[in-house]
């Protein structure tokens, strides 16, 4: 397995391009953690549980990402700043279809 | 005054727990959190969910994580202050603190452990710009008395069951009630949700979707919301405005304390006992920051274990103690119980 390129723009605006594992089962959000790209605290809140919307960013690039869920719809119809491009990262499994995805995280609240 | 040997801020897992190992070591334990039943996260986000960390428990859901932990601290008789967040501390001279709550009550003990998790549930609040200019002043993200909406005309924002419930409870006492959602569908009970539906058919309840509250007019008090449904802008005459969005924790408060604070937790001393820069003042679970540290419910058990034990230490500095596992001293709650292993019955051989 072979790691992926993501591009990941912060709430200050300043871009990274990381490397992100595809056997690991992480996820987008987990990804920003390990990193360390929004503080502590401020980001995966439930843990992943698609129930707290702290993770959420706005899809930049074209991929085709997994289908909502039910969860993940729901959530974001409660959350702040939420724009048609907008998924919870803790739903987006690190795959090798994903390699070059861009990414920007959404404002803290 | 509340009075107690160890005082928890925070009844989650870690916090409970903490009262069961005190207990043998025959400290008494109160302990504040700002939700209005004991059990944090667990309780508050995810009762439902399965949790597969727990040693010797392959699956067990949050909820009953925390009513087995109630049950297991039980013999001890911990206080509770529920619905009240820790706000302000106070260092006496002999060294220990008075902590005192935003509802004013106040807690005496040597020892403070905080097991407050990622802080404080907090009602999340809308990104409208002027929103914090009419805080108390028609807008409420707590419905504390209902009265205050008597032949009012109120506007309720939100999808789930709060922003459902509270509508339907309104309907009997405000003027008018606007529900607005930016979706068509909530997420609340089905029955809540078919309520909402019968009254916006008789007229009791004004339902605007989907929308959103995207701006705020008044002089002194609020006026008038400006709603966005679509690409139509308008405005609607209301004395209140309830954003009902949930909650989300924040470290509030506590972050206020002279703690050394560091990625949103608590500095304290692992190579001992969770102790932070100020002594008497301990960390544990979630709340803390360590070298290597792991947000898991199991290390926060492990971690209020040596906490107790350090805190039995600096209250009776003189006395000698060794720990003694439960199978073997067994639990002696201070309710009078007595729990042991039962002593074996042997036959004699003639």
């Amino acid at each position: 397995m072979n790691d992926i390129k993501i591009k990941i723009i912060d709430r200050e605006g300043v871009i990274h391009e990381v490397d992100a594992p595809t056997d690991m089962n992480m996820n987008l959000m987990e990804i920003v953690r390990s990193y360390e790209l929004a503080p502590e605290g401020t980001i995966g809140i439930c843990g992943g549980m698609a129930m707290c919307a702290s993770c959420q960013c706005y899809i930049l690039s074209n991929h085709e990402l997994p289908k909502m869920s039910y969860d993940e719809d729901l959530m974001l119809s409660e959350a702040f700043n939420v724009k048609e491009n907008s998924r919870l990262g803790c739903q987006i499994f690190i795959k090798e279809e994903l390699n070059g995805l861009e990414v920007e995280l959404a404002p803290e609240v | 005054m509340i009075k107690t040997d160890i005082l928890i801020i925070g009844a989650g897992p870690t916090g409970l727990f903490a009262v069961f190992e005190a207990g043998l070591l025959k400290l008494k334990c109160h302990l504040i959190d700002a939700l209005p039943q004991p059990g944090g996260q667990c309780a508050e986000i995810y009762p439902k969910k399965p949790i597969y960390d727990i040693p010797a428990f392959p699956e067990i859901l949050a909820g009953d994580l925390v009513n087995n932990l109630m049950k297991q601290i039980e013999p001890f008789q911990p206080g509770f202050t529920l619905g009240e967040r820790a706000d302000t501390i106070e260092k006496l001279n002999d060294g220990s603190f008075i902590v005192t709550t935003d509802k004013g009550t106040k807690h005496h003990a040597p020892i403070v452990a905080i097991a407050g998790g990622l802080g404080s549930f907090e009602p999340r609040k809308p990104p409208i710009t002027n929103l914090s200019d009419f805080e108390d002043k028609g807008v409420e993200y707590i419905i504390r008395d209902p009265e205050l909406y008597r032949n009012k005309n109120v506007v309720i924002s939100g999808g789930g069951d709060s922003a459902l419930d509270w509508s339907i409870f309104l309907t009997n006492v405000a003027k008018s009630v606007t529900l607005i959602h930016r979706r068509n569908e909530f997420r609340g009970a089905l029955d809540s949700v078919e309520k909402v539906q019968e009254l916006k058919n008789i007229g009791k309840i004004e339902l605007i979707t989907p929308a959103e509250v995207v701006g705020l007019v008044g002089r002194n008090q609020l006026e008038e919301v400006v709603i966005k449904q679509g690409a139509e802008v308008f405005n609607r005459e209301c004395e209140h405005f309830i954003p009902l969005f949930g909650l989300a924790p924040k470290l509030g408060p506590i972050a206020d304390w002279g703690l050394e604070i560091e990625k949103n937790a608590i500095k304290v001393d692992n190579t001992l006992d969770y102790q932070t820069n100020i002594p008497g003042i301990y960390a544990i679970g979630d709340v803390n920051t360590y070298p290597g540290k792991l947000k898991l419910i199991l290390c926060g058990f492990h971690e209020a274990t040596l906490m107790c034990q350090s805190a039995f230490q600096r209250i009776f500095p003189e006395k000698r103690y060794v720990m003694k596992y439960t199978t073997v001293g067994g639990v002696e709650g201070f309710d009078g119980s007595k729990k042991e292993a039962p002593k074996a019955v042997v036959k004699s051989i003639d």
